[in-house]
């Protein structure tokens, strides 16, 4: 796509998605740490999860604050629009994701003396999840609407992998009772990552409309598809 | 569908230099339908074709076809004088005539014979100013020069002297270039009450102005039709690469 007429315009546009990705990494990082920590029972991993959330929120405002100049001052309209609406969409998304990192090494710190076990299921649901959010970012950052509908349709194998864990934890539950509140903090934890999850497939869903200009949200994958391809007239 | 205002591929030619390439449009009635691009792109020229205003240009030749309500506007049994009177005009600067407010607007409708008597024409004025929200800054000086009047008085003035003639369509070619914020707000407030009424079709460089005001966008190129969708559309999620070029401001 050819630069702006005015280059200053390109410089902060540039910015922003920088900063975007930089918040990305984070979170990224968090999910993988916070799970690490879970894993290694390491309190100190957890901790400092929990301290870098400040950074994560500080991009949070960062960004809202950059895009609120955009709009006010480069008045952007098309695709430049549907740019800034996307980081102003994903931008809380990641901040949520972070939230929900800070809430599994926090988990961590709470259960330090009754460690979670058994952790196989939640494992391979933090795995689907972390490639998730990646895939979500990798889209964004390349304008990749096929990875962002494989990403918004990858959301339903979270939903699996969370439902299958949810039933492995309560078959524990219900075979030592003593299990429950180590099985109500993984449970938890789990509900935070399906969570993350479903964050990522919104950021997939806004990367959709910011190259296309199609709002995918709340449609069937078919629809989606169609809607994608040029088939079918958007839906008022 | 039918158009209040069609086009069906316009070719214009000054000399050599081609203007207007192979244009296909519809202007729907009742809407404000705002003609976007470069300077050269050939939107005013369409504009004014609207109205015949190229008729008296040397050099200027026209193809095509331009139909009014199906009607072809260039048929040589058709009146321009008569036409004009169906399809104002606004342009860039203010152009008051050099008479007196109330004779601004009577000046027209008294020569086509459009009311019969003083009273008549007393009611005219008034409600044409009316129209064009002028009354009340101006209703205590009606035999005042119309010359007087601020920038953005003097345009609502032309605009209620296009509006006494009672015409179906109105164009406005860069009607606020020449205005300031306020001045410019005022027009655009009373255009989006015009076109209850009347067809608007207006030509302009800003295109906060088109995205704020128009019902439907075209955009030009060299000559060329590019684009022509609901504004919604061209502002949001155009079609073209050089639509989106331009509005975002990455052109040339």
């Amino acid at each position: 796509m050819p630069q702006h007429t005015i280059k200053r315009f390109d410089e902060e546009l540039n910015e922003l998605k920088d900063r975007i990705l930089s918040m990305g990494a984070l979170v990224e990082r968090a999910i993988r740490r916070s799970m690490k920590a879970l894993n290694k029972f390491d309190t100190d991993r957890a901790r400092k999860v929990i301290d870098r959330d400040r950074a994560i929120n500080a991009l949070e405002v960062e960004i809202d604050e950059m895009t609120r100049s955009i709009l006010a001052l480069r008045q952007p309209a098309a695709g430049d629009l549907r740019f800034i609406i996307t980081t102003i969409k994903i931008v809380t998304d990641l901040e949520r994701c972070g939230d929900l990192a800070e809430g599994i090494a926090k988990a961590v710190v709470q259960n330090q003396e009754r460690p979670l076990t058994n952790l196989d299921s939640m494992n391979s649901l933090a795995d689907t999840v972390c490639a998730q959010v990646s895939i979500s970012l990798d889209a964004f950052a390349r304008g990749d609407v096929n990875a962002a509908l494989t990403c918004v349709e990858g959301d339903r194998k979270v939903g699996k992998l969370f439902k299958a864990m949810q039933r492995e934890n309560l078959s524990y539950m219900i075979e030592d009772p003593r299990q429950i509140s180590v099985g109500l903090a993984a449970f938890n934890i789990g509900r935070n990552l399906e969570r993350i999850g479903s964050h990522a497939a919104n950021i997939s869903e806004m990367v959709i409309y910011m190259v296309k200009g199609h709002d995918i949200r709340h449609v069937d994958h078919e629809t989606a598809a169609a809607l994608i391809s040029g088939d079918m007239p958007d839906h008022d | 569908m039918t158009y209040k205002l069609e086009t069906k591929n316009v070719e214009l030619w000054y000399d050599d230099f081609h203007a207007v390439k192979g244009i296909s449009l519809g202007i729907k009635e009742n809407q404000v339908t705002a003609f976007i691009g470069p300077s050269g792109c050939g939107k005013s020229t369409l504009l004014r074709c609207f109205n015949r205003m190229n008729d008296r240009i040397a050099g200027c030749r026209i193809s095509g076809e331009f139909l009014l309500e199906g009607k072809d506007i260039y048929d040589p049994k058709v009146d321009v004088v008569h036409l004009r009177s169906h399809i104002g005009m606004v342009f860039q600067k203010p152009n008051p005539f050099p008479k007196s407010i109330f004779e601004n607007i009577a000046y027209a409708p008294r020569i086509h014979g459009v009311v019969k008597n003083s009273a008549d024409m007393d009611v005219l004025v008034e409600k044409s100013l009316k129209r064009a929200g002028l009354w009340n800054e101006v209703k205590d000086k009606l035999h005042q020069p119309g010359t007087a009047l601020s920038g953005g008085q003097q345009q609502r003035l032309c605009i209620a002297r296009a509006i006494a003639m009672q015409p179906d369509i109105i164009l406005m070619d860069e009607p606020c270039s020449a205005l300031d914020p306020i001045a410019t707000a005022k027009i655009e407030e009373l255009i989006d009450e015009l076109k209850q009424t009347f067809t608007i079709v207006m030509v302009t460089h800003n295109m906060q102005q088109a995205a704020r005001v128009s019902d439907q966008t075209a955009f030009f190129y060299l000559g060329e039709l590019i684009e022509m969708a609901d504004t919604h559309t061209i502002f949001t999620a155009p079609g073209k690469q050089q639509t989106e070029d331009y509005i975002t401001g990455r052109f040339g």
